[in-house]
């Protein structure tokens, strides 16, 4: 039972008198053994280590958080403009921009754990197997993670993310190797970009995979009409936001259906009923990216409306309506 | 930084295209002339970034030029409508670091935050002279307030419709300490001509508070957010 209203700092349009009705509502959920308060995790990416964010809102009422992609080497990323929007969602083209797994793991996770005590979620990126090896053997050995992510999906980066994450023997190569060298849970995070997405969780799924995230960002594009030119320097980048809601609902339905192990399921997640539509669809737990952007107090607003959201439509417990459909 | 619900005193045009806006709300975490602010508008998934040209105790003003979407539904708000804003991003001008004699150098838009700086710095003691650059005599906006701030005040057209024919940087004297806003290839300009000074950049930015690493920008530290660490920065720092 978890009575989120108390620790709640409070903000107009918020859950005042959810209080009586929270204490009926049972909102936590579990990812291979990790019990979580609250499903809602922000997504890597938008959430950076946390630094950005713990000065607006008590990280701890968070289920988990996802931290930005970790590569071996400091990265960059690719260059300016990264970011294009379009009616209902936004793409970006960052690269993966980080400061390298040795930083992160001797500074943003320590750090990182003064402003949030439970287990985090390590989103881990490569450009080959080795290295997605190398990085998640370092974060198997932080203590605050508690499921290692493989990022088999980014869109942004040549020769690494998306090139393993659409070819069903790569995933199956790179997880079975990380499952190997590590002990934590490990969870391969998706791309939508494929023909068949099914095909893609088995195949994560039968090198040992403990989880399936999905989905990562949609391949898109925008040019500028007066300039002529690609919005993006990238020209190509990933699509997210509600514009993609429908597509991610779907993939989630079919994987859900398709494997055994829990799914962690996000795109376009902005609400509350978003969170419980996803739920139902098959998702264990739900990952909530640029909506952190547009409103940095998007997922402490979210968990506050879950109970209210949760009385309303007569769900007593989330993990009852953990694939319903 | 904070997010809160601000709501419009006043939404006028002040020059073509280009528009004046005040907002009355909790303007507590401003707390240099240079930073900015990032509006939701109704309509547009991401915020729109914008300068803040002045401010004080429970207000803001801006002024912003109709450049798409998001800026021309902007036009059309009234006055009294209301609008979530976070307040109090990026750096600012460090003032400290401005000598006393400086010029503001501003393009277009550009022009908008160095007014706020201005009147801090004459509060300082500090004696700023101002470069005015724009188009047209149309576009022209600010001129009488900078005036009205008894400092020497050089509008550059580059019709020549308006003041002096040229581009602001004609009327920078080389080797000065040069505080410029605007388009970058006018700061391009300044970074070669200049003797120091400080430089506000933009980016088509996804979150404006450092949590996206939409616009990063490679210095001499290193990376750095133009949102966060930015958007100015010191000549020492750009690797132009
Ligand atoms: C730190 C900062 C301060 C700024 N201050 C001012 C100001 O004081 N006055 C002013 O008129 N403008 C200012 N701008 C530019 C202003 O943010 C853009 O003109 C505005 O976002 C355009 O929105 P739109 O919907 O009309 O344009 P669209 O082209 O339809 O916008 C589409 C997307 O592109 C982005 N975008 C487009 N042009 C720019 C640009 N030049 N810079 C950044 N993002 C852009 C938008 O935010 C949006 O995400 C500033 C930008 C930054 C980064
Ligand atoms: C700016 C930005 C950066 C991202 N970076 C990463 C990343 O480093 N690793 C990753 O696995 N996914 C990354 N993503 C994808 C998100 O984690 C998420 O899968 C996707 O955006 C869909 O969710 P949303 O619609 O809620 O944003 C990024 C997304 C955005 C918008
Ligand atoms: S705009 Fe997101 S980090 Fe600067």
């Amino acid at each position: 039972m978890v009575d989120i209203s108390t620790t709640m700092p409070g903000r107009e349009g918020g859950n005042a008198n959810g209080g009586e009705e929270a204490r009926s509502v049972d909102i936590s959920t579990s990812l291979s053994g990790l019990l979580l308060s609250n499903p809602v995790i922000p997504a890597s990416g938008t959430f950076g280590y946390g630094r950005e964010y713990w000065d607006l809102y008590d990280l701890d009422i968070l289920g988990s958080i996802a931290v930005k992609g970790t590569t071996l080497e400091e990265r960059g990323g690719n260059p300016l403009p990264r970011i294009a929007e379009c009616e209902a969602g936004m793409l970006n083209s960052v690269g993966l921009q980080n400061p390298g797994i040795d930083r992160v793991v001797s500074e943003e996770l320590p750090e990182l754990y003064l402003h949030y005590k439970k287990p985090v979620i390590a989103n881990i990126s490569g450009f080959s197997v080795e290295e997605y090896v190398a990085v998640a053997v370092k974060m198997d050995a932080a203590p605050n993670v508690g499921i290692l992510e493989l990022n088999v999906s980014c869109p942004n980066v040549r020769g690494g993310g998306m090139a393993f994450g659409t070819s069903a023997s790569n995933i199956s190569l790179v997880t079975r190797e990380v499952r190997k060298a590590c002990s934590k849970p490990v969870y391969v995070k998706l791309s939508p970009n494929v023909t068949d997405i099914c095909e893609m969780a088995r195949a994560a799924e039968d090198a040992g995979a403990d989880g399936i995230s999905l989905i990562n960002t949609l391949l898109g594009m925008r040019i500028d009409l007066r300039k002529r030119i690609p919005v993006l320097e990238n020209v190509t980048g990933g699509l997210s936001g509600p514009a993609v809601f429908p597509v991610a609902l779907r993939m989630v339905w079919q994987v859900s259906r398709a494997v055994d192990v829990p799914v962690i399921g996000m795109g376009g997640i902005s609400s509350s009923e978003d969170v419980i539509e996803m739920m139902m669809a098959g998702a264990s737990a739900v990952q909530i990216g640029a909506a952190n952007l547009r409103n940095p107090f998007a997922c402490r607003d979210i968990i506050m409306d879950l109970p209210r959201k949760c009385e309303e439509l007569g769900i007593r417990s989330l993990r009852e309506i953990i694939g319903i459909m | 930084m904070k997010e809160s619900i601000y709501k419009i005193t006043e939404n006028c045009q002040i020059a073509d295209k280009t528009f004046g806006m005040e907002l009355s709300g909790d303007s507590a975490a401003v707390s240099r002339p240079g930073q900015f602010i990032n509006i939701l508008l109704p309509g547009s998934f991401l915020r729109r970034p914008f300068s803040v040209c002045d401010y004080g105790e429970g207000w803001i003003r801006i002024i912003y030029k109709i450049v798409g979407k998001g800026t021309e539904k902007m036009s059309h708000l009234q006055k009294g409508d209301e609008l979530s804003v976070i307040s109090g991003l990026g750096n600012g001008f460090d003032l400290s670091r401005i000598p006393e004699s400086c010029a503001l150098i501003g393009g277009g838009a550009g022009v908008a935050p160095l007014y706020g700086l201005c009147k801090r710095l004459l509060l300082e003691g500090k004696k700023p002279a101002a470069v005015l650059g724009f188009n047209n005599a149309g576009e022209v906006f600010l001129e009488k307030e900078f005036r009205n701030l008894n400092i020497p005040v050089t509008v550059a057209t580059v019709d020549g419709s308006f003041g002096q024919k040229g581009f602001a940087t004609d009327f920078f004297e080389e080797g000065g300490y040069a505080v410029c806003c605007g388009p970058e290839a006018m700061m391009r300009v300044l970074y070669k001509k200049s003797g120091d000074g400080m430089f506000s950049l933009e980016a088509r930015m996804g979150c404006g508070f450092g949590a996206c690493m939409g616009c990063s920008l490679e210095t001499r530290q290193g990376f750095r957010r133009i949102c966060k660490e930015g958007p100015v920065f010191q000549k020492e720092d750009l690797l132009w």
